[in-house]
């Protein structure tokens, strides 16, 4: 690498590792200026709105689960609640619940996987959780053990962890009996203790300095921290702006894809801005309806309060926390919160009279979203009067998130040059933690990633 | 001396791979998803290539190396053969690699209208026409099914290759798992049309056991009598577009070619 200032230069890492999927990251820097980030997603593509063509209204929440192995629930709950909307079906009742009970086992599985197997090597030095064992081996044993109590729900309610098969239109292909509940509530409650240890954990970890500039985008539903179902809301990164909510079916009025050459993910706007999913955005829209313990679990862990929350001692309202470094506080946060809360549905359940609510096709467009670990899943499904997919449109969580994340790239790296780092393993060892922070599922994206940082600039349209 | 710190590994372990083609990760994340086993994995396999769980990525040769997801792009033309030159035992995980997956209806489609349909500008995308199994490229010494693999079939697989011996996965349908699960079947007693009878075991007869018809995620089992089981679907309410919709999803390649057998 050349350490003359006035040579352009091209960082590149060709295969990010500890990420769902395949990303490279390019970063061009000029006169020890950063002039290009770039996440270039390589990840095949899969041709899902195609596919999905021509199908029964039946078929969605089953074929598109298969576009990410680590949020299935989250493709199967989005695709119902779309089809439902298409078909004027509306769920709600111990149905919705029990939804939100399987949901609640993605959260716990999926959000444990990232803190512990993926994100926190990053903060202790290690390669990989195999290696973090060996200096923290009853930590990893927790997190597997925490991790294991997700999927044991999913499982229970779905037969597996990955692609579950009870879910359908409607509701479920079958419900469990409360005795059937009874031993999950029990490895639940072990569970809480982990998750509240878990917060402890994190909270313990070196948080660098960084703000994150975008638009914050969440669902939000009235009297509860949205995660199955919920409008649109943002948190404007101008804090003079007031937060604001838009109908779903004008989700693609408001977050608009384009397509852009170096990714098979396309990028996505809202209303023309930069925007971000995820825990940081849900924390800034929903944290004030966390339990009461899942915000004593976040002070505790030195997270602010959320900003529509009245402060503790009555001043007034938190703050939006925008480093997302500390999204894994925020994620830890929200794994114990749904432990909590798959036990409270667990403790208050009543087996539903039917399984599913019928869901008869008819012609029509439908939209749903639901909050998949990663952020906010949009899908929108057009139906003839056979009730076959006329159209398709899947708006995944990392696809959005995919402008912030190149923005977090170009600022940190700006920042650890100006601060005289120039060792390109350090810079790329920086540009790999800032991604994960976003916790980006590249499958997802491929309708979506490989991190190239390089020196020159041999392929003018990025890799390929 | 002093003491290890560490438990005492074999001081040459056979080393592992994890390779990704088309595909949701969902298979490579079952390994993740053994949680009482994976420590102990490690201690038994070196985990050599696996960049979804580490950082550290070395390069081959590589005693076995699971490969997930289907033959999809120009690059994956290239890098399985790499895949396949760098391991002594190939095996695939999953309907992509061993049948091309969902993503291979494109094959009885276009793929220009393919392309279209997603994107803008699809002359910005590379791909291939067809999504195709590793098999179709290169020698492949074993097949696990299902979308997605089952945990502990997984585990029987690498255990099996660590002791040199053949992994006990048997190639009866889902029809004989169902009935030692003691379920009441959902054709006979219901009507609910049901692909059970001509799909490979491996699941544990899920979708029976929570009430509805299984929908071939493992795709054909070994030995299939598939137009005896047409009547009954149709008896059941579905018509041959219906029939063909059913059987044409995650294993698309695989139930097309036994289709095109036709009555043995």
């Amino acid at each position: 690498m050349s350490q003359s200032p006035d040579t352009s230069r091209i960082l590149s890492v060709p295969a990010l590792t500890r990420v769902e999927g395949e990303t490279a990251l390019r970063l061009r820097i000029h006169d020890r200026t950063v002039t290009e980030a770039r996440l270039s997603i390589y990840e095949a593509p899969r041709f899902f709105e195609a596919l999905l063509r021509g199908r029964a209204h039946t078929e969605p929440p089953d074929l598109t689960s298969r576009i990410c192995g680590i949020c299935p629930v989250a493709y199967q709950l989005s695709a119902c609640r779309a089809v439902e909307d298409a078909c004027g079906v509306d769920v709600d009742g111990r149905l919705a619940r029990l939804r939100r009970l399987l949901y609640c086992g993605e959260w716990i599985e999926s959000q444990t996987l990232h803190i512990y197997l993926l994100h926190a090597p990053d903060f202790l030095g290690h390669d990989d959780v195999i290696g973090m064992s060996r200096s923290e081996p009853a930590h990893v044993r927790r997190g597997l053990r925490l991790k294991q109590t997700g999927n044991a729900v999913v499982e229970l309610l779905g037969g597996r962890a990955v692609h579950p098969v009870s879910v359908r239109l409607g509701g479920f292909h079958r419900t469990p009996t409360r005795t059937e509940l009874r031993p999950l509530a029990e490895r639940l409650r072990v569970a809480l203790d982990d998750a509240w240890d878990t917060v402890q954990w994190v909270a313990g970890f070196d948080f660098p300095d960084a703000e994150c500039e975008a638009d914050l985008l969440a669902l939000a539903e009235p009297g509860t921290y949205a995660i199955e179902s919920g409008a649109p809301t943002v948190v404007p990164y101008d804090a003079t702006h007031p937060a604001w909510s838009f109908p779903l079916r004008t989700f693609c009025d408001h977050v608009t894809e384009t397509q852009v050459p170096h990714s098979t993910a396309l990028h996505s706007r809202l209303d023309g801005r930069r925007h971000l999913t995820g825990s940081l955005a849900r924390y800034a829209v929903s944290g004030h309806l966390l339990s009461p313990t899942a915000l004593e679990a976040a002070a505790a862990a030195g997270l602010d309060d959320p900003p529509l929350r009245q402060g503790r001692d009555g001043t007034g309202p938190g703050t939006v926390c925008r480093n997302p470094f500390r999204s894994i506080l925020v994620r830890a946060v929200e794994v114990f919160y749904a432990v909590e809360e798959a036990l409270r549905i667990i403790t208050e359940y009543e087996r539903p009279a039917s399984p599913y609510v019928p869901v008869p096709a008819r012609s029509g467009v439908g939209h749903g979203a639901t909050e998949a670990p990663r952020g906010l899943l949009y899908h929108r499904y057009a139906f003839d009067g056979e009730g076959r997919v006329t159209d398709a449109r899947i708006i995944p969580p990392t696809a959005q998130n995919q402008g912030a994340i190149e923005e977090d790239l170009r600022r940190s790296v700006q920042a650890a040059l100006d601060s005289g780092q120039d060792s390109e393993a350090e810079l790329t060892r920086l540009c790999e933690r800032v991604i994960r922070n976003h916790d980006p599922c590249i499958s997802c994206s491929a309708h979506f990633l490989d991190l190239n940082l390089e020196t020159a600039c041999p392929h003018p349209t990025g890799p390929v | 001396m002093s003491a290890p710190t560490a438990p005492s590994r074999p001081p040459s372990r056979p080393r592992l791979g994890v390779f990704k083609f088309a595909s949701c990760d969902g298979c490579q994340l079952t390994l993740l998803d053994c949680e009482d086993e994976l420590l102990g994995l490690a201690d038994e396999w070196d985990i050599a290539h696996f960049p979804e769980a580490s950082s550290a990525v070395a390069s081959g040769p590589y005693d076995l190396s699971l490969v997930e997801g289907s033959v999809s792009t120009p690059e994956h033309l290239q890098r399985v053969r790499q895949v396949r030159a760098a391991s002594r035992y190939l095996v695939t995980i999953g309907a992509c690699a061993t049948a091309g997956g969902v993503q291979a209806l494109r094959n009885y489609a276009g793929i220009e209208e393919y392309l279209a349909t997603v994107y803008a500008r699809p002359d910005y995308i590379q791909s291939l026409a067809t999504s195709t199994p590793i098999a179709a490229h290169v020698p492949v010494d074993f097949e696990l099914r299902g979308c997605p693999i089952d945990r502990g079939q997984l585990l029987e697989v690498i255990t099996a290759f660590l002791a040199g011996r053949k992994p006990a996965i048997p190639n009866h349908s889902v029809c004989f798992s169902c009935k030692r699960r003691g379920n009441v079947c959902v054709t006979v007693a219901h009507g609910v049309p049901c692909l059970g009878p001509v799909t490979h075991a491996g699941c544990g007869a899920l979708c029976p056991t929570y009430g509805r018809g299984c929908y071939g995620c493992f795709g054909p089992a070994d030995t299939t009598n598939l137009p005896a089981l047409v009547p009954l679907m149709h008896r059941d309410g579905m018509d041959d577009a219906d029939i063909a919709r059913y059987l044409h999803t995650f294993n698309v390649t695989a139930f097309t070619a036994v289709e095109e057998e036709g009555p043995g």
